[in-house]
């Protein structure tokens, strides 16, 4: 290894000392001839910096392509030949470089072409990334669906990845395992149902607060104070629902003669309710402020109230741009981890009752994958099989509110939304 | 005639009061917002700021040689439950490093076992009664007391609650943060200088821009999915390390640098690019020399938002392993680390009581940097805002 760092750094020194002898020998040249008195189509120094960029550009390429096409054939080949096939790459792109230095090359335009087809490939890492996603959760899980038939995953009522971890060290075949991830689903979308019930209703009254009603002062303050909530990590927000907000849901359930568990869903819905409330109220304001204002010219010269022009015109008008917040605000609650690693149960726990303690997706995504096992283990599997569930669900969501407030721009001719 | 005057005129104040009450609804929505914000914050500083303070024990030290090979024979044999023991194990090591201490005797303040420090601040302790006895003497006589706790700032991760630092953790976060901004702020500020300069409008650019909407979107977990499959099991990249933890941070903060800096470019006016154009610069000149200099506040501004966010981020660190026990403060990009809401994570899942305190302090710590972070984005951006 570390010579493969002493390697990498001769390499980069090598590549360093020839793209300074391009820059020094294309602008000499490119200097020269235009003392003799030949018109060029570009400046000295552009000259100068194309034979830098055909020098080190091709090099780079073919050092970073073929390590990656050595790891993706798990070829045993010694780095010290590619990079030196690098390093005579260039060479060869400093020779071609230094010859391109005539009067009648371009070396601008040559210059401006490298430079979009690097800005496109850094544009393409996010597609990438998105790609990269999808292409570690669907292999992983094909893997674990080898091992457990996905109907079971999908209809399963037992989540039960014990035993598996016992197979995987060799003891036990492992039949006991269950992966039925029902529970994990019913829990998630419990917790996501609570935190909506608490965020939309005062996410979309803050909004239309602050768009109908608030002066202008108080505006410029709430906004900025609203977004404090979506600015707190959520690991502290996790604390917080665990030790705080969820020892109070207990003694509230107990001054009602009913039992809570300390892990019980409510706190950890509750809390994520409020983290996301900025979600909301910040889409919807955007969204009611929108709203044409001769909309409510003509409802209150019909007569409505302020009131009822707000909850029969405005909102309703900006009714698609709130169901678009919300489902945002939903993704997000659905894919949220660190408020329910915290503050709900480790337990799958098939229940209507939100005061019992029950898992999450998330929960169980990141309990196969701390504790030490080995990567092959069904458990382990089970995450990217879960992982995959989540992401299919979460896109579909974000794909649904992004039509929806599509419509909405449509319909208003709005732009900036 | 009157009746129906009075039915409509009743009628209007109903209409009116209801009117009136969505008023006070939504206002008081926004004030529960507000009131829990503060109901919070009390509540961390509170559970917090005691974490600040911890007790201390004047001790007569003697370096005997007994005490090289036992400690314990080094303090007053009624201070050893009370002095931290991280305290009493280093002085072996002490006279092992410098010899001619031996022999010699030194009284200084030595941390207290942290059974003691809760006991001093009123919590429920472990302590006997005959070692609460010992303490009382000893505070009535001034020889344990409550002293700021810089070993907090100063020492990583121990499992002694009294001994437990942040510094290692705030190490570990500068180190993931310069490869999370190494690698994302380049690529993110190229991708909208793509998008928003050069980019043809057609399908491509329009896929690009849905996919940057869409990761923007996704959950943050499944980014460390991504860095678990491919980066550590595919690349190969040391699991644990700042190296792996930046790089899926990275992925996670480029649609944030992606979308502030087009808002950045697209707020510079055409009429700038048209005066470059027309002196014949080529379409990289007037970006380079015209329009990202005027935008560049803009960038910063949305850069240190997303540095912010990723800062907090803790879901996808604990998929790529980075919540690793740390006691030694180093600083590599390889080796394992950890970063400030793992620390807190940590010891918010260690059951003693002593690090809830800890991990309320560590929050103050992370929500002090985050929040001056956020402060210095507003100024940069009332400082350097154009109208045009």
């Amino acid at each position: 290894m570390m010579q493969t760092n002493q390697l990498l750094l001769i390499f980069c020194s090598v590549l360093l000392i020839l793209g300074l002898i391009a820059f020094f020998v294309g602008r000499s040249k490119a200097a020269r001839l235009r003392a003799s008195g030949s018109s060029m189509y570009a400046q000295p120094d552009q000259y100068a910096w194309f034979a830098v960029l055909s020098t080190a550009g091709p090099a780079v390429l073919v050092g970073t392509l073929g390590a990656f096409v050595l790891l993706l054939l798990g070829a045993e080949i010694h780095p010290l030949y590619l990079l030196s096939a690098s390093l005579v790459v260039a060479a060869a792109g400093l020779a071609v470089g230094v010859v391109q230095v005539r009067a009648d090359f371009h070396a601008r335009k040559a210059i401006e072409r490298v430079i979009r087809w690097v800005l496109a490939g850094a544009a393409l890492i996010s597609i990438f990334t998105t790609f990269g996603i999808l292409i570690s959760i669907i292999f992983e899980s094909l893997r674990f669906f080898e091992m457990h038939s996905f109907w079971e995953f999908i209809t399963g009522t037992t989540w039960n990845p014990g035993a598996s971890f016992l197979a995987a060290a060799g003891r036990g075949d492992g039949s006991g395992a269950q992966f039925g991830s029902v529970p994990l689903f019913a829990g998630t979308f419990m917790i996501t149902l609570i935190a909506m019930l608490v965020a939309v209703p005062i996410g979309l009254a803050s909004a239309v607060y602050m768009s109908e009603y608030a002066p202008s002062k108080l505006r410029t303050i709430a906004k900025p104070v609203l977004e404090v909530l979506a600015g707190i990590p959520t690991v502290v927000y996790g604390f917080f629902a665990a030790i705080t907000v969820a020892p109070i849901i207990v003694n509230i359930a107990g001054f009602f003669g009913l039992d809570a568990s300390y892990n019980n869903a409510v706190a950890p819905g509750v809390v994520m309710g409020i983290m996301i409330i900025p979600f909301i109220s910040s889409l919807s304001d955007d969204v009611i402020n929108a709203v044409p204002d001769s909309m409510r010219q003509g409802s209150l010269a019909l007569g409505m109230t302020k009131g009822e022009t707000i909850r029969d015109v405005v909102v309703p008008a900006a009714l698609p741009g709130v169901i678009s917040a919300s489902l945002l605000g939903m993704s997000r609650a659905l894919g949220e981890t660190m408020i329910v690693v915290m503050a709900a149960g480790m337990r799958p726990n098939l229940t209507a009752n939100p005061l019992e303690d029950m898992t999450t997706v998330t929960v169980r995504i990141v309990a196969a994958l701390t504790g030490d096992q080995e990567f092959e283990s069904a458990e382990t599997l089970s995450a990217f099989a879960l992982g995959l569930v989540l992401f299919a669900v979460t896109l579909s969501l974000n794909l649904v509110s992004v039509i929806m407030i599509r419509r909405f721009r449509e319909k208003y001719r709005v732009n900036n939304l | 005639m009157s009746d129906s005057f009075d039915q409509i005129s009743q009628q209007l104040k109903r209409r009116h009061r209801k009117s009136a009450r969505l008023k006070w609804l939504s206002m008081g929505a926004l004030g529960l917002a507000g009131l829990f914000l503060l109901w919070f914050f009390t509540d961390m500083l509170i559970k917090g700021l005691p974490a600040f303070q911890q007790a201390y024990v004047e001790t007569e030290i003697s370096y005997s040689e007994e005490a090289a090979k036992d400690a314990r024979q080094a303090i007053d044999s009624d201070l050893i439950p009370i002095v931290s023991r991280t305290e009493i194990r280093s002085i072996p090591l002490l006279l092992r490093n410098e010899p001619d201490r031996i022999g010699s005797r030194e009284t200084r303040w030595l941390l207290a076992n942290s059974e003691v420090d809760q006991y001093l601040k009123g919590h429920r302790s472990k302590l006997s009664d005959k070692e609460i006895a010992t303490v009382e003497r000893l505070v009535a006589s001034g020889q344990v007391e409550q002293k700021f706790n810089s070993t907090f700032f100063t020492q990583g991760d121990s499992k002694r609650a009294e001994s437990a630092g942040i510094l290692s953790a705030v190490v570990g976060t500068i180190m993931t943060m310069i490869v999370t901004l190494a690698i994302a702020f380049p690529i993110g500020v190229m991708t909208a200088i793509y998008l928003e300069e050069f980019a043809p409008d057609n399908r491509f650019t329009q896929l690009i821009e849905i996919n940057i909407n869409n990761l923007a979107a996704i959950p943050s977990i499944l980014f460390g999915l991504l860095g678990l499959a491919i980066f550590i099991n595919f690349f190969g990249v040391p699991r644990s390390s700042p190296l792996v933890g930046g790089m899926t941070l990275a992925l996670m903060t480029l649609p944030v640098i992606i979308i502030s800096t087009r808002t950045a470019l697209r707020s510079v006016p055409e009429s700038i690019r048209h005066a470059a154009f027309g002196l014949g610069c080529s379409r990289w000149q007037v970006v380079k020399d015209h329009v990202l200099p005027l935008a560049m506040p803009g960038i910063m501004t949305g850069s240190i938002i997303g540095l912010a966010q990723a800062m907090g981020e803790t879901a996808p660190l604990i998929i790529v392993g980075m919540v690793a026990f740390i006691p030694d403060v180093g600083a590599s990009f390889t080796n394992a680390a950890t970063v400030m809401p793992a620390q807190i994570f940590t010891w918010a899942s260690e059951p003693e009581k002593a690090f809830v305190e800890k991990t309320a302090g560590g929050i103050l710590v992370l929500l002090t940097i985050l929040i001056s972070l956020n402060a210095s984005a507003v100024v940069l951006r009332k400082k350097f805002e154009r109208r045009w």
